[in-house]
């Protein structure tokens, strides 16, 4: 009978340099199955003298148990390097793209327009819109610029065949809103207006947004409080100067025009604001007592400031853009720059 | 309003610089444009005087010139000069050796072998203006050698204001005097006018017919004038430099005092005046050939200087061609008046030409100085052409009337929002020159003649605002009420359903909603657009009934630029005439898609868009909400692949592939999938509402049964649904095959089936009697046939 250590030594040899589950099994037989060595050991048992027989069987079934430890180790290594392999086969390559859809994205204009009523939101100021095409009453008379009066003639106005005209402003809202609701209240007015001009600095239709605040406390003070807050918070720069100069509309008096410092130069001057350092930004005032009688507002009671801001004008401060007719164009080329 | 500095400075000269001057200016109303010296700033260029002028031995252009400076040299300069009006005599600017101009230094040079010590000089050269005929030629009154600056004025710069339309009173350098008086606080000089007696007593007589379009008309006779003079430098210097040209003397004489006053003037060449002056509205059947040559048909609405015999002048417009003075008049009438702004408004703007004189009496011309004015330029036009005048004859009927405003100090607080005190408001009307009385802080304030546009407590505000500065005012920030604003669950904004689109690959665009007619009519077989009057195009001469047309020309343009996948949308009001001739505003969201469903990639296969992709993205715009894509005919799309899309029974859009017509005619290789839908049906959302989970095990069974091609697919669906017990949760189609098996005329549709029962473990008797339930609406209603 050879040593039962040299069966085990052997059998671990065998077993390691198998690379094979199936041929694992194979050698498995060769000691353990039906006529395998130490099956033939056991089965011989019974030519030994009985009291030989219990110390040879535990011997043999300790070193079946011994082989049986090195074969499920081997199988598990066997089974794990297999796996390693399927792995190793299945890894992608992480850096292609992504599969599936692409993604489009926001004109300018409107990316500016959301960015403007969320600020205003914020200070509780409602949502409000109204017809482009509007009648004479609403965009000059009730907004205090009757009939031949000189700023119709700045106005440029688009007609159509029954008379009426294409909004010139958003301020008209601010009519149709007063008529409709009580004060104290506070709006904007986002939307598209229209005048006949077209040029490197003009196209006939660009974005407004009007707004309005009518109670018992607006004042001249207040108005510029809060554009200035307005201003530093759309351009995100607490730097950011503010001028107040007198101007003209009808329908505001006092009236100004407010000038930002340039968001490109910081004031030093360049090109963008004309060497000035400034830019002018919105009109606005206090709202005319003779508005606020067309609406039916008491001006001895109540008093409010409106302002009318140019969204493409805002637009192309905050996201460098040189030509305004670029935000009509729809080149996709320069629209996908916003996304 | 365009003018010298020094001029200005003549009537309030406060301690500011220039750009001080400017700054404040601005910042108190009148934006100042730009200002800008009135030349180069150059030296060593004096007077020089040509004394003899010899053709050039080598160069046929030039000439050879000596030039006395007088004591800037001690012989005369010899200049070689390529000038073509050079000749003797005549008194030039010349650059000295050394002098630098605009580009150049002027040094001691050889001219084709002729030595130069100098350059006599055009206007262009000395930086005065953009281009010249050749040397600028000087008066008589020139002394050789003075240093040119001086002798020309030109150390002066030249503001340009940016009027507003309520400031006529500044459309002249007086009245900006006046202003900046009031700004800076700094005493003005008044203008010293001395009435000029009547030599002779001729005069016409006046008819005004009507006194509330021209209350005041004052005209007067002035003869034997010589027009031929030549008008004084100083004054030729300041109507150039407020942009007029120089033209006779008459008429720069009353350009001058335009300029200088604001008062518009006429002068007629009495000659050709026929009896009185009547100043009346035109008839229907009159004409009139303008200043400016244009002949114009005029109408009853306008207001007409004329005689016996025919229309003279547009009043306060222009004047006529055939009565103006010219260099031949010999006597003259001249004009001062006042004309209501109301009657003037507006009439040049519809003529189509603007002028100088309508731009003021439109604004509004101070009424109280009409008069002295008027022999303010009579002075003038004596002093530079002679002549004797006649009186003054002076229609006076009731002037524009200026009511005391009540200004309350409590309401100036009130409206700024900053303390003034009584003295503040007092010192500010004062130096506004304003005539009040104040009692307990209650001023009454009288407005001047030449201001049109304080007439109310808050016109007066703005002024004191404006002296007190709009930067003085501080900035606030109100405090106010901590009440929420409404924000609605049960409606999308807008923003939302574009925010969608973008995820779903598309991009937004903006245009136009004035477009190409034949987009209306022929794409859109609208044949009522809304036409506009006056469009800036004519391709922009309608409004969009629809945003489809402006969607096909993005497609178009950004093809042209090599995009070769395409996938855009616009949200935007569509106009519509309706039947009874109104216009209907409906907001629309619409979009496009062209070319591959998918960007272009590695990991899937190309293929195009078609209906279903798109029809995809509505139905994920729309949510949870039932909607409804019925066949219907859409003149721009493809009459078997286009939907009309019902959201409860009301139409709510379309959505369809262009119809290979349009796709041939707009030159387009690959189908294009459109849709429009009307924005107010997509906005609404119910409020989601939880229901029970059950907590027994679904069932799932599918069923595929055979119908005739015809039937579709979402009417089965919806009796399916109407009929099913409650137990099934879901039904949905999972696969339509035609083909093989299938006959020609059929289709096999397959469902799947969900069932849930809230209470109870559904046992495949429940299952069954449902399944066979449903298999009954299908068959009786649709002859579906259960498929093996």
């Amino acid at each position: 009978m050879r040593d039962l250590d040299e069966i085990v030594e052997e059998a671990e040899k065998l077993f390691n340099a198998i690379e094979n589950a199936d041929e694992l099994e194979q050698a498995k037989a060769r000691y353990l199955g039906k006529s395998g060595e130490l099956t033939e050991l056991l089965k011989g048992l019974g030519k030994l003298p009985a009291e030989k027989r219990p110390e040879a069987g535990s011997r043999i079934n300790q070193t079946k148990n011994r082989l049986e430890v090195l074969l499920k180790d081997r199988r598990s290594s066997l089974q794990e390097k297999k796996l390693g392999e399927k792995l190793k086969e299945e890894s992608l390559d992480v850096t292609l793209p992504g599969r599936g859809y692409g993604k489009g994205g926001l004109h300018p204009v409107t990316q500016t327009l959301i960015r403007i009523e969320a600020l205003f939101r914020s200070i509780g100021y409602e949502v409000a819109s109204g017809p482009e095409i509007e009648n004479d009453f609403f965009n000059f008379t009730a907004l205090n610029i009757p009939e031949n009066h000189p700023a119709r003639a700045m106005h440029d106005t688009f007609y159509v065949e029954n008379g009426d005209l294409l909004r010139t402003h958003t301020s008209p809202v601010q009519i149709h809103f007063m008529l409709e609701n009580k004060p104290p209240f506070k709006l904007i007015a986002p939307g598209r207006v229209y005048r006949c001009d077209s040029d490197v600095t003009h196209t006939p239709m660009f974005h407004q947004v009007e707004g309005l605040w009518i109670d018992e406390q607006a004042n001249f003070a207040a108005l510029k409080g809060i554009l200035a807050n307005f201003m530093e918070n759309f351009f995100e720069r607490e730097d950011l100067q503010v001028r107040f100069r007198p101007s003209f509309f009808p329908f505001t008096e006092p009236s100004a025009e407010m000038d930002i410092s340039c968001v490109k130069c910081n004031g030093k001057g360049c090109r963008i604001c004309g060497h000035t350092g400034w830019l002018e930004v919105l009109g606005c005032g206090m709202v005319h007592p003779n508005v606020l009688k067309h609406v039916n507002i008491d001006s001895e009671h109540y008093t409010g400031f409106a302002f009318g801001l140019g969204v493409e004008r805002l637009a192309m401060l905050r996201y460098g853009v040189g030509d305004l007719r670029l935000f009509f164009e729809n080149d996709l080329r320069f629209l996908r720059q916003f996304n | 309003m365009k003018f010298s500095e020094n001029w200005l400075r003549t009537f309030v000269n406060p301690d500011y610089s220039g750009e001080e001057l400017a700054h404040a200016l601005t910042m108190a109303g009148l934006e100042v444009e730009s200002y800008e010296p009135v030349a180069a700033s150059f030296e060593k260029v004096v007077v020089a005087e040509v004394l003899k002028v010899e053709k050039h031995p080598e160069a046929d252009r030039l000439n050879v010139c000596q030039v006395n400076v007088a004591k800037h040299a001690e012989e005369p300069l010899q200049i070689v000069c390529g000038a073509p009006n050079v000749r003797p005599g005549i008194k030039v600017p010349c650059a000295m050796i050394g002098a630098q101009l605009p580009g150049m230094t002027i040094k001691k040079a050889k001219l084709r072998g002729v030595s130069s010590s100098g350059m006599l000089c055009s206007e262009r050269e000395l930086g005065i203006s953009e281009s010249a005929d050749g040397l600028l030629i000087l008066p008589d009154d020139a002394t050789a050698g003075q240093d040119f600056r001086e002798y020309y004025a030109l150390n002066d710069k030249v503001f340009t204001l940016k009027l507003t339309p309520n400031r006529a009173d500044c459309l002249g350098v007086y009245g900006v005097a006046r202003e900046i008086s009031a700004i800076t606080g700094t005493a003005l000089k008044q203008m010293q006018i001395e009435a000029v007696p009547a030599e002779i007593q001729d005069k016409l007589e006046m008819h005004i017919s009507v006194p509330e379009a021209c209350p005041l008309y004052c005209g007067r006779i002035v003869r034997d004038v010589n027009l031929a003079v030549e008008t004084p430098l100083w004054m030729k210097q300041r109507l150039e430099r407020s942009g007029l040209r120089s033209i006779n003397a008459v008429v720069d004489i009353t350009n001058y005092v335009l300029l200088e006053t604001g008062q518009p003037m006429h002068a007629f060449d009495l000659a050709k005046l026929d009896g009185a002056i009547t100043v009346r509205y035109a008839n229907a059947d009159e004409k009139i050939k303008l200043l400016n040559d244009s002949e114009i048909s005029l109408t009853p609405d306008m207001l007409l200087i004329a005689d016996d015999r025919k229309p003279l002048a547009l009043a306060g417009i222009m004047g006529g061609l055939d009565s103006g003075v010219a260099l031949s008049s010999k006597d003259i009438f001249l004009e001062c008046a006042f004309f209501a702004p109301d009657v003037i408004a507006g009439k040049s703007f519809t003529l189509g030409f603007s002028s100088d004189s309508a731009h003021r009496f439109e604004r509004g011309v101070d009424f109280s100085a009409t008069g002295s004015i008027m022999e303010y330029a009579t002075r003038l036009i004596l002093s530079v052409c002679g002549g004797k005048a006649g009186p003054v004859v002076e229609a006076k009927k009731q002037l524009p009337q200026r009511q005391p405003v009540v200004v309350r100090t409590e309401r100036v607080r009130r409206v700024l929002g900053v303390f003034l005190t009584v003295e503040q408001i007092s010192e500010f009307f004062e130096r506004l020159q304003f005539v009040f009385t104040e009692i307990d802080g209650v001023f009454s304030v009288t407005p001047p003649s030449y201001r049109f546009d304080l007439a109310i407590e808050e016109d007066f505000i703005e002024e004191l605002a404006r002296i007190y500065g709009y930067d003085s005012i501080p900035a606030q920030q109100p405090k106010i009420e901590s009440v929420m604003l409404p924000e609605r669950e049960d409606l999308l904004t807008p923003a939302a359903l574009k925010h969608m689109l973008v995820l779903r690959d598309y991009q937004e665009v903006v245009n136009y909603a004035f477009v190409d007619q034949s987009w209306e009519n022929d794409l859109l077989q609208n044949k009522t657009p809304i036409v506009l009057k006056n469009p800036i195009a004519s391709h922009m001469g309608v409004m969009r009934s629809s945003l489809i047309g402006g969607l096909m020309a993005n497609l178009q343009f950004n093809l042209n630029r090599r995009q070769d996948r395409v996938r855009l949308f616009e949200m935007g009001g569509c106009f519509e005439n309706d039947a009874s001739g109104n216009y209907r505003q409906i907001d629309r969201l619409a979009g496009l898609g062209y070319g591959f469903a998918h960007p272009e990639q590695w990991g899937e296969s190309s293929r195009l868009i078609d209906f279903f992709d798109v029809k995809s993205d509505i139905e994920m715009l729309f949510q949870a909400r039932e909607i409804e894509f019925k066949t219907g005919v859409h003149p721009a799309f493809h009459p078997g692949k286009s939907a009309r899309i019902m959201v409860e029974q009301n139409a709510a859009g379309w959505l369809g592939e262009l119809h290979p017509h349009w796709q041939k005619k707009f030159d387009l290789p690959k189908p294009v999938i459109l849709f429009e839908l009307t924005l107010g049906a997509l906005l609404p959302r119910s409020l989601p509402y939880a229901h029970e989970i059950s907590k027994y095990p679904p069932v799932r069974r599918d069923i595929a049964v055979i119908v005739d091609n015809e039937i579709n697919v979402q009417t089965l669906l919806a009796a399916l649904q109407e009929n099913k017990p409650e137990m099934v949760t879901e039904i949905a189609l999972f696969d339509m095959y035609r083909g093989k098996s299938v006959d020609e005329n059929k289709k096999s549709l397959a469902f799947k089936i969900m069932l849930q029962d809230v209470e109870k473990t559904l046992t495949d008797e429940d299952v069954d009697k449902t399944i066979v339930q449903l298999l009954d609406v299908l068959e009786q209603k649709f002859g579906a046939i259960l498929r093996a």
